[in-house]
């Protein structure tokens, strides 16, 4: 199968006929008060494929990540012009409830940010303000599955009661991925989530990624291309507020068309 | 004061010396490190070693000088002449300085006007052999000093060495000045508890500090039982200022940092610490005049015929308003170290605005709002203005807000205005009151201080 590799600035085609995006995005401008941060971007992505965005620091990445669930409404001056659908519902307009939009996406930061609770609080945070748990055992049992399914539930099994800054970062990096997913979103929005880890924990938030995969749409920024291509199906390369590039990962890592592309993968970029 | 010139002009000079000397040590243009010091390093090395002594006995003497030369002035005199008693002495000696000041037309005792040339004579000589030693000492310092320098010489270590030892006696004349108040404050206090059991006076439930001013009146024994003092400071300062305070303070800080834009708060928050600025006598009247009434109306219309003008609710509502600034911005400071990720992280999971505030933002931040809490009702238990003015005298255990109640400080005030005889247990008990409000406010800011600290470091 050939690369399939999109101009930039052009709606990307369905990678593969059979699948249906989860959330579309088209000709996004985003602007910090009068500088513009995001240049013309289109970008699909589904819950069969982890996308992993890259590009040099400064170019976009966090912006356009963050056009997703509305974050961007939380920092002053910011603004967002172009249309993003989720499931094929426009997301942008401001009659739109961002909080039941950041139910369906759920983020997870670049420093693990667990809130200051116990670990248990923590997973019951999002269950709690969505009222998705009907009694108490109901919530323990979506705590559970959420720690599980994070891979967490056996180091805290013990330690429910424990605050959640106690844990080492990794683990704190997967208590955020379980906070994310427990209200069980559709997409999930990670921006670098391991720059802050080491190598061991590095590779079970990857394991875990990939176990997330099928059944949430992930999104990944990374710097780190070997964890760009060992994560994704997909991969978007951004360089100064434009998409550069969108493809499949095998294809964007050794055989990209833009010759920006090339330069930055090979380390030739600046 | 002319010698003070003349030694301070003196020491410009050995600056300029000093400086002038540094700066031919080395050509002009020199490369670094050749000469160890700058210039002016120098000079002021030099200025240093010749003004410090000079300074020392200008001010030795200024401050012992007058009592020497009176010494010597009375033993000068005949005996016959002198006075008898050391407070005669005392009214014999300020009598000659008029004189010799001229302040004084005419001597009221003719002894004095004979002392009289004997201290100006002396003055003088006096004050001449300072100023003499003073340049001596001036020009033997600024001598070595300048004989010391070298290129090698390390002039900028030892002017650095002196600014440090300049500020570390600054700020030990600061320390010593608070230890000084708090040791004649426990010696008082002791002489106190001689008089008054220590049990009686932190336990006691009768508070009426009146002792017999003569030995055969009657009815007056006194009684310093000071628990309902501790009970109308805590009272006022501790509870109703801080049901005001703390409501009103954390909302205010939560708006200012959530929801106020950036432009509003950076309008609002100075508006808001402008309360800390005013006068507490101002609050105080304004807290006798406008708001006693009122509430003793509001007393009076919900069925406590007795509401009197003077009430606990009126001076703690008013110092609660006081106190808010002080809260709020204790808690505004808590807020904002809570980590804007964590807040993020709340909103990114679709928390509204109040939720996060709520359920994760004054959680996280509680510690620090504790902390700020604890330091204004440190405050609160300390202000007096307000309650002078607004709580009234009545020493009573009382839980209705609108009974007059009096506190620690109101009464160290009453206590020690008016006519008292210093040894009197009316007025020593001033000084043990005013320990007790020490060290309780003392141990509240330690903790308090402790508390915000770790906090703090907790987010670091
Ligand atoms: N809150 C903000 N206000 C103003 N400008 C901003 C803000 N956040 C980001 N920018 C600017 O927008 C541009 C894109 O920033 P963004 O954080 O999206 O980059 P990034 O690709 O995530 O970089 P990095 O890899 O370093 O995280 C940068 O030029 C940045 O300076
Ligand atoms: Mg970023």
């Amino acid at each position: 199968m050939n690369a399939i590799n999109f101009p930039a600035n052009q709606p990307p085609d369905r990678i593969s006929a059979s699948i249906v995006p989860k959330m579309t995005a088209r000709n996004i401008d985003v602007f910090y008060g009068a500088k513009q941060a995001i240049r013309n971007v289109s970008i699909d992505f589904s819950r069969e494929h982890v996308t992993a965005f890259i590009g040099p620091s400064g170019c976009g990445k966090s912006t356009i990540l963050r056009c997703f669930n509305r974050m961007n409404d939380t920092i002053e001056g910011a603004r967002v012009t172009g249309e993003i659908r989720l499931d094929g519902v426009d997301i942008t307009s401001p009659a739109l409830d961002v909080v039941q939009l950041r139910a369906r996406v759920g983020m997870v930061f670049q420093k693990p940010n667990p809130f200051p609770k116990s670990i248990y609080e923590n997973i019951a945070y999002g269950p709690r303000i969505h009222g998705l748990a009907a009694s108490r055992a109901d919530l323990d049992g979506v705590v559970e599955s959420a720690l599980r399914r994070a891979g967490l539930w056996d180091e805290v099994k013990d330690r429910l009661k424990d605050s959640g800054t106690t844990l080492s970062g990794g683990q704190q990096q997967r208590l955020c991925i379980a906070r994310a997913i427990a209200v069980d979103p559709e997409v999930i929005l990670m921006d670098e989530p391991c720059s802050a880890l080491d190598p061991v924990a590095t590779a079970k938030i990857e394991e875990l990624i990939d176990d997330l995969r099928g059944r949430y749409a992930i999104v990944i920024v990374t710097h780190n291309m070997q964890q760009a291509a060992r994560v994704s199906q997909r991969t978007a390369f951004f360089h100064n507020g434009a998409m550069v590039e969108y493809g499949e990962t095998s294809m964007i890592f050794t055989n990209p068309v833009q010759a920006r592309t090339k330069d930055y993968i090979t380390g030739r970029y600046g | 004061m002319l010698a003070l010139a003349v030694i301070l002009l003196l020491g410009g000079l050995a600056f300029l010396i000093g400086r002038w000397r540094g700066a031919a040590l080395a050509p002009a243009g020199g490369r670094i490190g050749a000469v160890h010091s700058r210039p002016v390093y120098h000079g002021a090395y030099v200025a240093l070693l010749a003004l410090a002594p000079a300074l020392l006995v200008l001010a030795a003497w200024g401050l012992f000088g007058g009592a020497v030369i009176d010494e010597r002035v009375l033993s000068a005199l005949p005996t016959d002449a002198r006075p008898l008693t050391p407070l005669d002495s005392g009214a014999f000696m300020n009598e000659v300085h008029g004189l010799a000041n001229g302040d004084f037309a005419a001597a009221f005792n003719p002894d004095t006007a004979r002392a009289v040339p004997i201290y100006q004579q002396m003055r003088r000589e006096g004050d001449l052999a300072t100023l003499l030693l003073a340049v001596a000492l001036l020009l033997a310092g600024g001598l070595w000093a300048i004989s010391q320098l070298k290129p090698a010489f390390r002039a900028r270590n030892r002017v650095e060495a002196a600014v440090w030892l300049a500020l570390l006696l600054a700020s030990i004349v600061a320390i010593l000045t608070t230890f000084g108040i708090l040791l004649s404050l426990v010696f008082e206090s002791l002489r106190f508890f001689e008089l008054v059991p220590l049990s009686d006076f932190l336990f006691g439930l009768k508070w009426s500090p009146q002792t017999a001013l003569r030995a055969d009146q009657v009815g007056a024994s006194g009684a310093f039982g000071a628990l309902p003092l501790f009970w109308g400071t805590i009272f006022i300062g501790a509870i109703i200022a801080m049901l005001v305070a703390i409501p009103l303070g954390l909302m205010a800080a939560i708006y200012l940092t959530q929801y106020a834009r950036p432009r509003v708060r950076r309008v609002l928050k100075p508006v808001l610490e402008l309360l800390a600025g005013i006068p507490t006598v101002v609050y105080g009247f304004f807290a006798a005049l406008t708001v006693a009434p009122a509430v003793r109306q509001l007393g009076v219309a919900l069925g406590y015929a007795d509401a009197s003008a003077e009430s606990a609710l009126a001076a703690g509502l008013v110092m609660g308003v006081m106190i808010i600034p002080f809260v709020s911005s204790m808690a505004d400071d808590a807020l904002m170290a809570v980590p804007d990720a964590v807040r993020d992280g709340s909103y990114a999971m679709g928390a509204t605005r109040s939720e996060t505030v709520r359920m994760v933002l004054v959680p996280a931040a509680l510690p620090g709002i504790v902390g700020g809490v604890l330091l204004a009702i440190s405050r609160a238990i300390g202000e007096t203005m307000i309650v002078v003015m607004a709580a009234g005298m009545a020493a009573r255990l009382t839980l209705n807000p609108f009974d007059s109640v009096t506190t620690v400080t109101t009464q160290i005030v009453a206590l020690l205005t008016g006519d008292q005889e210093f040894d009197s247990a009316k007025t020593l008990s001033a000084f043990a009151l005013g320990l007790v409000l020490f060290v309780i406010t003392f141990l509240l800011n330690i903790y308090a201080l402790r508390v915000v600290k770790t906090y703090r470091e907790a987010y670091e």
